[in-house]
């Protein structure tokens, strides 16, 4: 039926791979928020579109793409943190709904402060030198900074992995996603649990935004875009899960990838096709718990 | 302490609604800061009284409520611009039947997750809507928005009014919008209002006592989408286009401000709110350009400190109360 040549579509797939990395380095801090806190972040896309801005301003300032890599994610989590302490530490015990209401605000006004600060206009980012070329991986030609991409993905996740299964801190988060009650019976003061939950959240949606730059340009409602991808990804998922955010990331990240190739019309739709199929078949995920924060 | 000052106003207000917005909206277009304003008022109204009937009293907080205003406007739109329909009546309800059937297919499946997801999957079926809008360019007009909608005159009755002084439009939506307000009344007198709130307040305490909760919550998304859909073909009336952004996110986030600032849950709050967005952003933007970001962190300090709303503080009910 269609006539394409093989190199092409393993050319799409291994894009879709770095999309879906990006989903799920949003869609895992978004869930993880979520499990401890029952907080849904609305503002995460604007986070990821700070992300983004500081490592431009950043690249003109350190002149080096390794330094911005690292600060710029350090950077937007910070900002995280604040927002915790300042905002969002003060819905906690009211409905559910509250943070959602609150953080969408704030995603706006990030909007609007962006603008005002960097323009209206997009902005551009280069990869750095050594990573701008295309590599010859013997049936294809594939841009190297895409594969650093699909690396730097894998690395976070790996990292955050070990953090939340082979440290105290990380034993004391899966804990407390379970059950807050009795980790706080227990003597352990989860405000400060959660506020770092919510920094490493937003770190990585920062890093997300740093990675995506240069290949999709830096722009104000880049981070809207991403958000409701997002909640696509973990409904299908399963909030709260983070294999299922990434198996639903990296799924997603090809449905859109190959959709793009075969019907560009159609890529932006069948993402949430996909959705009303799983809640159809499967209304709590893939690797959802039915009942979590219902 | 404010609610002191305008006690004695909100009781008559609170104990003779219907009176109360008849009079009030009858003479609105001679107090209102400008003209335009006070037919923007009635229609975006109409879009916040929607989305409270949802959020407000059945406590589901929608994120998606630009689908049924934009459904209920490509309805209207391309009833009267492609279908070439002569009938204002029959456009209305094209553009109304749009929105009750887009209502309850997309209720169907958002009411199969509760909670939280509620808001993310309404606004992810919203926005799957404004992509289709968007590429499905040769119906819809795309980025460009549907236009060459007719303004016909009104006949009724045989007599033939001419709706293109702004005045003459105002009282056409007031003449719409009453019985929808009256309409909304009625459903929250009902047994079936009572239960909704008991769905708002502890839903599983109202299954305990027996209710089907999912159908009383899908037919309170059908209404709401109901009155939302009357909103947008009003709108598509009245601006005689229909930009592709009425499904865009950011006009169900815009809803969703208008309602918290008047307060959730209250009669009046849509209207309020409605009012007051209006005029805040109208005023914001002649000398500030990022006037969203100056309405974002109202709508924060709402949240945080006002969460019942001007209407709400004003009469201590809503949400919360």
């Amino acid at each position: 039926m269609f006539d394409v040549p093989l190199s092409a579509l393993v050319a799409q797939v291994f894009t879709g791979l770095v999309l879906g990395g990006i989903l799920v380095l949003m869609a895992i801090g978004l869930s993880l928020i979520f499990g401890l806190m029952t907080v849904v972040n609305f503002a995460h896309g604007a986070f990821y579109m700070l992300g983004a801005y500081v490592a431009f301003s950043l690249l003109g300032l350190t002149k080096s793409f390794w330094a911005t890599l690292v600060l710029a994610p350090l950077v937007v989590g910070t900002l995280g943190l604040l927002v915790e302490r300042l905002l969002i530490r003060r819905l906690y015990g009211r409905s559910p709904d509250d943070p959602l209401l609150l953080t969408f605000g704030l995603s706006l006004a990030m909007v609007e402060g962006v603008k005002l600060l960097w323009g209206k206009i997009g902005l551009t980012v280069d990869p750095p030198k050594q990573l701008s070329s295309a590599v010859d991986l013997g049936f294809m030609n594939f841009p190297v900074y895409r594969l650093f991409v699909i690396a730097v993905t894998a690395a976070a996740l790996v990292a955050l992995w070990l953090f939340l299964e082979k440290t105290n801190v990380g034993l004391i988060i899966r804990a407390g996603s379970r059950d807050a009650l009795m980790v706080r019976a227990l003597g352990l003061d989860l405000n400060r649990i959660w506020l770092l939950v919510f920094g490493i959240g937003i770190g990585m949606a920062g890093l997300a935004g740093v990675l995506a730059g240069p290949m999709r340009g830096v722009y104000a409602e880049m981070g809207v875009e991403i958000i409701i991808e997002c909640f696509v990804v973990v409904v299908v998922g399963g909030m709260g899960s983070l294999a299922g955010a990434i198996v639903a990331g990296l799924l997603m990240g090809e449905i859109v990838s190959l959709t793009t190739f075969f019907a560009p019309k159609l890529a932006e739709i069948v993402v949430f096709v996909v959705m009303a199929v799983v809640l159809l078949v499967r209304p709590s995920g893939l690797f959802g718990e039915a009942g979590l924060a219902e | 302490m404010i609610r002191g000052a305008f006690g004695p106003f909100t009781a008559w207000v609170t104990v003779h609604p219907i009176a109360s917005f008849v009079v009030f909206f009858a003479i609105f277009p001679f107090i209102a800061p400008y003209q335009a304003l006070a037919t923007q008022v009635l229609i975006f109204g109409l879009f916040a009284l929607g989305f409270n009937l949802l959020y407000g009293y059945t406590g589901l907080l929608s994120f998606g409520h630009a689908a049924y205003y934009g459904l209920g406007a490509y309805g209207a739109g391309l009833a009267l611009a492609k279908l070439k329909v002569t009938s204002l009546w029959l456009a209305l309800g094209i553009g109304l039947g749009a929105a009750v059937v887009g209502g309850a297919l997309v209720g169907f499946f958002c009411l199969r997750r509760r909670g939280i997801y509620f808001a993310m999957l309404t606004l992810a079926f919203a926005q799957m809507l404004y992509f289709i809008a968007f590429h499905a360019a040769d119906l819809t007009g795309g980025d460009d928005g549907l236009r060459g909608i007719p303004l016909l005159p009104l006949s009724l009755f045989g007599v033939s009014v001419s709706l293109r002084h702004p005045l003459a439009f105002y009282y056409f939506a007031y003449v719409l919008v009453v019985p929808a307000v009256a309409g909304l009344k009625r459903i929250l007198d009902s047994p079936f209002g009572a239960v909704l709130r008991a769905i708002r307040e502890n839903s599983d305490r109202a299954v305990a006592c027996g209710y089907d909760i999912n159908r009383v919550k899908l037919l309170s998304f059908v209404f709401s989408a109901l009155f939302t859909g009357l909103a947008g073909a009003l709108d598509a009336l009245r601006l005689t286009v229909v930009p592709v952004e009425s499904l865009y996110w950011s006009t169900s986030g815009q809803v969703v401000i208008m309602t918290l600032l008047g307060g959730a849950g209250t009669f009046f709050g849509p209207f309020v709110g409605a009012a007051t967005y209006l005029v805040l952003a109208d005023r914001l933007s002649l000398f500030i350009e990022a006037w969203p970001l100056v309405i974002g962190v109202i709508f924060m300090a709402f949240v945080l400190f006002l969460p019942r709303g001007i209407w709400g503080t004003l009469t201590s009910r809503g949400i919360g109360s």
